[in-house]
């Protein structure tokens, strides 16, 4: 098939970003397990971004290689199935910002590398640019080194596929803008950010659909143990962070204005 | 014994090096000196003639690699580049910015030099050990590497700039092969009509909210008022713009919108993160996921209809309960004057 890509989408699960976290001895979070838990938000873009392109790129496929604890797994996998299709490729490891990203990215990399049949002159790995828990950016462009792909990309709001097969490719850089680059196709990484597309709806069918293969996946996690790869913790806290908020009611718009003026020249 | 080495590149212009660098070079300065440690300088462009220049009395060695394939940031030239200076240096520490160009690559150089890396430190202490955020700036943790070299990749804003003193260093070219890549970069491009509206330097920062497009007291949408006003505001005040979700997300779903807003005006868990002195937000609930993105941002207020919004509950300095349209017509007024 001319521009068929085989993209395969990282992501770790994350707590629901309206929950409060408290870290704890080690250094975790506070009923880590017991959290609702989401797909992590970039990487979701990035899952998103890779249905679309495989649905208008006949011959494609899109697999989810997912690291955390199985029961968490199966929990999101069951909203998660109902956005669009995919395989998932599940690894039965440790949740968290605390872990190491390299060691991460070589557990993430070991399992893309035994996907049978995959073809890697096809491959895009997609992912999150950062994640929401750990935030480094690390773990994308490592499991790209360790597969030997130095066509990456972080960042990226929009990737298009030119008639050609050269891919054109929007990176967040500084100010406010994208930096423009082509790609003469696959393989390459690419880091997203939001992206363009809203998230799908759920739909049962395909949710019932993707279970037939997330239930063996699930079933033949391998379980993953991650290196500390020399890091240590000195401290995590929550930073102390409410201020004494002045609450101003009644006071005239044009008083307000004044006000506010008076401070931004300070 | 460690060995500092603190990795720099030229910008846009080709001719200065990014504040970001200069930065991380401060850093680096203060860090070695607080160990005696030898501390090597690395500059990558396509030229560094100029750039060098800032560098003057920071360190006795600035290593370069140099030439027209490193003059745009790309992953495999960049890779390369910044793998050949590191192992000219052979350093225990290496420094560098976390601007675009270097966060796009340095996990992959720190994987080649069989190094650790830790990124968006904002600070680092004599006794290296280095402060960053975990979960969207909630929680703040200082870590340690026993491995080597350990790559640490600073936050802009967190250092101020080096300043050179005295005459510009002597530069020792680093040869490199410019590596075989498949990616042509053809520039930057602005998503946004018009003119720029994210300044990351502005000393304020604007955030709309979604409640600028949301019914009024009236029962209308006044979506054209709040862009005149917004913009107004934005001119005047020389301030940055950040924006909610909710509001961005509105331009994909067909409601009224503000057309300069983007996804990368997004302040929040899912959004940016900027530094800036002083926020100002308006129309805006201020909850949770929105209000992680203003970490940095030091004087916190906010104009809002509803006493009872996230800003009330100890996330601004001040709330004026106030409606937004009103106010921010009298206070253009008054930076018009
Ligand atoms: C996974 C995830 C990630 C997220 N990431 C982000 C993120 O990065 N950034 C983000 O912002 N949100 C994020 N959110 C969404 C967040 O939880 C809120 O829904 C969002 O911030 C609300 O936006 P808002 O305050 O503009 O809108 P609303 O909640 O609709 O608030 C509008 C406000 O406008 C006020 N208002 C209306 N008219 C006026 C007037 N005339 N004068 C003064 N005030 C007025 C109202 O009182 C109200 O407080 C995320 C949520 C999830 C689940």
């Amino acid at each position: 098939m001319p521009n068929s890509f085989q993209i395969v989408v990282c992501s770790s699960l994350v707590p629901d970003p309206l929950q409060t976290l408290e870290p704890v001895a080690g250094p975790a979070l506070k009923n880590e397990m017991m959290l609702p838990a989401v797909l992590d938000p970039w990487a979701a873009c990035s899952l998103y971004e890779a249905a679309a392109l495989a649905a208008a790129h006949p011959g494609s496929k899109v697999y989810l290689v997912a690291m955390a604890p199985k029961a968490k797994l199966q929990q999101v996998m069951m909203t998660v199935a109902q956005k669009v299709p995919f395989e998932l490729v599940a690894l039965d490891g440790p949740l968290g910002g605390f872990t190491d990203a390299q060691s991460t990215a070589a557990a993430l990399a070991e399992a893309i590398a035994a996907i049978p049949a995959l073809d890697r002159s096809k491959l895009l790995l997609f992912g999150g640019w950062e994640s929401a828990s750990r935030g480094a950016g690390v773990t994308l462009q490592t499991a790209g080194e360790l597969l030997g792909i130095t066509e990456q990309f972080q960042g990226v709001d929009q990737l298009t596929v030119r008639d050609d097969g050269q891919l054109e490719v929007l990176e967040r850089v500084e100010g406010g803008r994208h930096q423009v680059s082509l790609c003469q196709g696959a393989p390459a990484v690419f880091g997203w950010a939001t992206g363009n597309l809203a998230e799908p709806r759920n739909s049962p069918q395909m949710g019932m659909a993707n279970m037939r293969g997330i239930t063996p996946a699930l079933m033949k996690a391998k379980p993953v143990k991650l290196d500390a790869n020399g890091l240590s913790y000195v401290s995590a806290a929550v930073p102390k962070q409410t201020r004494e908020t002045r609450l101003v009611r009644d006071m005239p718009a044009e008083e307000i204005a004044r006000e506010i003026v008076a401070w931004m020249a300070e | 014994m460690e060995k500092i080495f603190v990795l720099t590149h030229v910008d846009e212009s080709g001719t200065a090096l990014a504040k970001a660098s200069l930065e991380a070079v401060s850093a680096a300065v203060e860090l070695a000196k607080s160990f005696s440690a030898e501390l090597t300088i690395g500059l990558l462009g396509a030229d560094v003639a100029q750039a060098a220049a800032q560098l003057a009395g920071a360190a006795p060695k600035v290593l370069a690699v140099t030439g027209q394939a490193f003059a745009q940031p790309r992953y495999a030239t960049d890779a390369a580049a910044c793998e050949a200076l590191v192992k000219a240096a052979a350093p225990t520490i290496v420094l560098a910015p976390s601007t675009a160009r270097f966060a796009r690559v340095m996990a992959g150089v720190a994987h080649r030099a069989g190094g650790a890396i830790d990124t968006h430190i904002t600070a680092v202490s004599p006794s290296l050990e280095a402060t960053r955020w975990f979960y969207r700036q909630r929680i703040e943790a200082v870590v340690k590497r026993e491995r080597r070299p350990w790559f640490l990749l600073l936050d802009a804003g967190t250092h101020a700039a080096y300043s050179a003193t005295g005459a510009a260093p002597a530069v020792e070219a680093v040869a490199v092969a410019a590596p075989a890549s498949r990616t042509t970069v053809a520039g930057t491009r602005s998503p946004q009509q018009g003119e720029q509206t994210i300044r990351p330097n502005a000393k304020l920062l604007f955030v709309a909210g979604a409640g600028w497009t949301k019914k009024q007291s009236d029962g209308q949408v006044h979506a054209a008022d709040a862009e005149k006003l917004i913009l107004g505001f934005l001119h005047a005040a020389d301030a940055s713009l950040g924006s909610s979700k909710s509001l961005v997300d509105q331009s994909g779903e067909n409601q009224a919108t503000l057309k300069f807003m983007t996804h990368l005006n997004q302040i929040g868990q899912t959004g940016a993160t900027p530094r800036h002195a002083k926020g100002l937000s308006t129309c805006c609930h201020g909850e949770e996921p929105h209000v992680v993105g203003w970490r940095f941002v030091n004087e916190r207020r906010a104009i809002n209809l509803d006493a009872n919004c996230g800003w009330a509950r100890g996330k601004a300095d001040v709330v004026y309960l106030a409606d937004a349209f009103q106010v921010m017509a009298k206070v253009n007024e008054l930076l018009e004057k």
